[in-house]
């Protein structure tokens, strides 16, 4: 049976999975109901200075977006950190940490961008006993317009400034927590790597509105008519989190920098997709918000059956090993020719493939043959963009096919070259290197 | 000579040869990969779920469904075997449209349940395809036990038995293995003889050892096996049926139900299996059901089957009854059989009593009407037969014909526990029998190591 027992920067937890700092997170009670359903760790909800507490809205905090059955897609919030004493939420901490000794406990904190408000909350939160601290330079709605999470996050200098306070006043592991909400994700990364960080957690959400209300104009989740933007989360940003975490994995410059990953985190598989990429474990918070904490004995259980299945006995087996075949688009091979096939038994004839290809591709697919309603590949005209794959219905009824080295490309009436040769190389670029390796 | 479907009396070879294993095959055929995505996908993940708090074996259907859907049939599997390890029988034959369908939120909703029955098939049926098995035995504990009866509970009393290392037998009356999965459930519900390949995968753990052709009360006592084992399970099936206590029913055409069915699943012609052109089968339960349904399927004109109360009193679910109709069968309400009326001591019709409900009691009108049959199966319940338990010691103690046990299924007699059809309470279902056989070997393992500590 694997393995996968999860060490994080030296934080030990039974599994790879914590909860993200959020409101699952909040306070013991529920904290507490995540370890008994089997949580291995959580970032407990983001702690503020000490003082009256931060205020939420009394309405709405929530929106969402929904499949046509109400599966739940996407999340957005509008909630602020935690509005709970900080005293409370210290003992809470404490008690936990000492009631569960084998769960990862992570205090996540942000105050304002002066060393003397780091300096004083950095050793009573040491005091619980907690695991480490996750830096909150992600939250994107109400805190960054008083100068911190997000605000924080977009500026390299201060993120890097901040993690060596924070790196000079407490000796337990620090990570980094980045907002999407930047153009290039390597460069904060950098910044908190020069900062001395022990590892980056991404992503916090996204901005976003989720939807608008066409009677009454007001964006949603609607507060009194007024809307305001709110981190977007759940499985719709999985495909950004994804490429976000392995940009960094794979940035020569934070190559090796531990990584926490988050961002849609619903099966086992999402967990392995992270982890694959780069990711040293994996926070959770939408799914556990939609299902219950429960959900992670399905990860639990699925990240084990997949590692027994392809033998691999530890976690250390799985973690990074997609980042090496992430690579720019110019090194892609472009000596590697694949057509779609379309397996005649499993089509069911909707044309979706067909009009795809016709409308909006490469008029590589028949509608028609001999006054009979099928649908084909054209091979002289398939460039193999993969479009018909993906809106076919019927699971594996298009497939790519690659061809073989010395087979005749139709379309272009050359054999496929053994050879792997990308664009660097390729004649029509003006800035081709010769005889590149 | 008339010929086919239209001879006369009770005979063979009513349809042309293929039509049989076209009527047979299975009645809900498994769903593929993409049904089972898409079905599953349905599944809300209701917290303390409905339909987990009506499985008899309290199987994680949330879970297992989960597993599904996120790629993981394996994992889903093992999430049935944990709770229900005759989950793949449960799969085909749970009455699921009044147990965990029926109180799906999506069928208190919509009227249209997920398909926990068939997804729970799905999920089975792949894991013991790849012989996948989940459990290990615990270090032998030296502690012998045994199991009387190799149906539903039998099976799972033996296989948690053996889990928890003790060596069990297993004492079957009859040549094989599997109770009423094998020979009581109708041959569409348990194609390509999955009864058999459900016992080769539960006792595939190690450990149990079945002895087909043993029948307690005539090879062996109650009394020796206490004497030689740690513990003993009773798993006992129902041997007595229930007579018409109708005139002229010894005429020969007058047939057990039960007895029909287990032929049919024994049969390998069934074109060689006689039923009668015109049938009557007397009950309204699923036994009476499964042999309605069965004879039209074997190619009998006309099938109707008599019911001394009305629809809402039927104890076969509505589904069956549907089934039955859609399968051309008649079903009368509020009749019960009188006279069987015999040619040459053969039946040829049966006279039956219009009945009422006059206050709660039922009782006949004195109108009759005759139904022309060349066949009557009887189909009003079975009786558990206490004569196997007489022999040397003490009795056990038994209510309403049946074994009295506790919440753990401990019978009144030290170092016996009994479950499934032969206790008291029981529904007369098997996952119903799987959930006390489990329960019981727990309390036996509690008993023989000192509260479950070897």
């Amino acid at each position: 049976m694997a393995d996968i027992r999860n060490n994080f920067v030296g934080i030990k937890s039974p599994n790879p999975f914590w909860l993200a700092s959020a409101p699952p997170t909040d306070k013991a009670y529920n904290v507490i109901r995540a370890f008994q359903a089997g949580w291995g760790g959580v970032v407990w909800k983001t702690l503020g200075e000490e003082g009256p507490p931060v205020v939420n809205v009394n309405g709405p905090r929530y929106g969402a977006i929904w499949g046509a059955d109400r599966r739940l897609l996407g999340l957005n919030n509008i909630e602020l950190i935690t509005d709970r004493q900080l005293q409370i939420n210290l003992q809470e901490m404490k008690q936990v940490k000492r009631d569960w000794p084998d769960r990862a406990l992570i205090a996540s904190i942000m105050v304002p961008c002066e060393e003397n408000a780091w300096k004083a909350i950095l050793p009573v939160v040491e005091e619980t006993g907690a695991d480490g601290i996750e830096l909150n330079f992600g939250c994107p709605h109400g805190m960054s317009e008083r100068g911190m999470g997000a605000a924080v996050g977009q500026v390299p200098e201060y993120i890097e400034m901040v993690v060596r306070w924070c790196k000079q006043y407490t000796r337990m592991p620090v990570i980094t927590k980045l907002t999407p909400n930047i153009a290039d994700i390597r460069k904060p990364a950098r910044a908190a790597h020069a900062g001395g960080t022990d590892a980056v957690s991404l992503i916090n959400t996204i901005n976003s509105i989720t939807a608008v209300n066409l009677d009454t104009f007001s964006p949603e989740p609607s507060i009194g008519g007024k809307g305001s933007h709110g981190g977007y989360c759940g499985p719709a940003v999985k495909p950004i989190a994804l490429n976000m975490v392995a940009e960094i994995a794979r940035d020569p410059e934070t190559r090796g920098l531990p990584i926490s990953g988050i961002g849609g985190i619903t099966t086992w598989r999402d967990a392995a997709e992270f982890m694959a990429l780069g990711a040293g474990n994996v926070q959770v918070c939408t799914a556990a918000m939609t299902y219950g904490f429960k959900i992670v004995q399905e990860m639990i259980e699925g990240l084990k059956n997949w590692m027994d299945e392809k033998g691999h006995a530890s976690l250390d087996d799985v973690i990074g090993r997609a980042t090496p075949n992430v690579t720019d688009w110019q090194y892609l091979n472009l000596n590697y020719v694949a057509k779609a096939h379309i397996d005649q038994d499993a089509c069911i004839k909707c044309g979706r493939c067909h009009i795809a290809c016709e409308d909006t591709s490469h008029q590589a697919i028949t509608n028609m043959v001999d006054g009979v309603r099928h649908f084909e590949v054209i091979e002289a005209e398939c460039v193999g963009c993969n479009l018909c794959v993906n809106v076919c219905p019927v699971e594996n009824c298009i497939t790519m096919e690659p061809l073989a080295a010395g087979v005749m490309d139709q379309r272009t009436g050359q054999p496929v070259s053994p050879v792997y040769a990308n664009w660097t190389q390729h004649p029509n670029n003006p800035m081709a290197k010769v005889a590149a390796e | 000579m008339a010929e086919g479907q239209f001879k006369e009396g009770i005979a063979g070879g009513r349809l042309a040869p293929a039509q049989y294993a076209e009527n047979f095959s299975d009645l809900h055929p498994p769903l593929d990969h993409h049904e089972a995505l898409v079905e599953s996908d349905r599944c809300y993940f209701c917290y303390d779920a409905p339909c987990m708090q009506a499985c008899p074996t309290s199987i994680d259907i949330p879970m297992f469904i989960r597993q599904i859907s996120t790629g993981n049939p394996v994992g889903s599997a093992k999430t049935i075997f944990d709770q229900n390890i005759l989950g793949g029988m449960c799969a085909r034959v749970c009455p699921t449209e009044t147990l965990c369908e029926e109180v799906c939120v999506r069928e208190v909703a919509e009227g249209k349940p997920v398909q926990i029955g068939r997804l729970q098939r799905y999920a089975t049926d792949i894991a013991m395809e790849q012989n996948k098995q989940f459990y290990e035995r615990a270090l032998p504990t030296n502690k012998k036990i045994a199991v009387v009866g190799a149906g539903p509970s039998g099976l799972a009393a033996a296989h948690r038995l053996a889990r928890h290392g003790h060596e069990v037998t297993v004492l079957e009356a009859k040549p094989k293995a599997g109770g009423l999965n094998e020979y009581g459930i109708a041959a569409y519900k348990s194609t390509d003889d999955f009864a058999q390949a459900e016992v080769d995968y539960v006792t595939a753990i190690g450990g149990i050892a079945i002895e087909n052709g043993k029948a307690l009360g005539r090879d062996y006592s109650l009394s020796e096996l206490t004497k030689s084992y740690d513990a003993v399970f009773l798993g006992l099936g129902l041997g007595g049926i229930n007579a018409l206590r109708a005139e002229g029913e010894d005429a020969a055409g007058v047939e057990n139900a039960v007895e029909f069915i287990a032929d049919l699943r024994q049969s390998s012609d069934l074109g060689k299996l006689p039923v009668g052109r015109r049938v009557v089968v007397i009950g309204g339960g699923m036994t009476a059901i499964d042999a309605a349904v069965q004879s039209k399927l074997l190619g009998a004109e006309e099938v109707t089957i008599c019911y001394r109360r009305g629809q809402e009193h039927m104890n076969a679910s509505e589904f069956e009854q549907d089934l039955a109709t859609a399968n051309g069968v008649i079903i009368r309400h509020w009749l019960q059989p009188k006279q069987v009326i015999a040619e040459n001591g053969k039946v040829s019709a049966i006279e039956l009593e219009y009945t009422a409900l006059k206050g709660d009691k039922l009782s006949g009108t004195g109108e009759t009407v005759r139904l022309v049959a060349d066949q009557v199966f009887k189909a009003i319940g079975q009786a558990f037969e206490p004569a196997a338990l007489n022999g040397s010691g003490a009795s056990i103690t038994m209510e309403g014909g049946r074994i009295v046990v506790d919440a753990e299924g401990r019978t009144s007699l030290a170092k016996v526990w009994a479950g499934g059809d032969c206790i008291l309470g029981g529904d007369d279902l098997t996952v119903s029998a799987v959930a006390q056989g489990r329960d019981a070997a727990e309390s036996i393992h509690r008993a023989l190591t000192s509260n479950g500590r070897a």
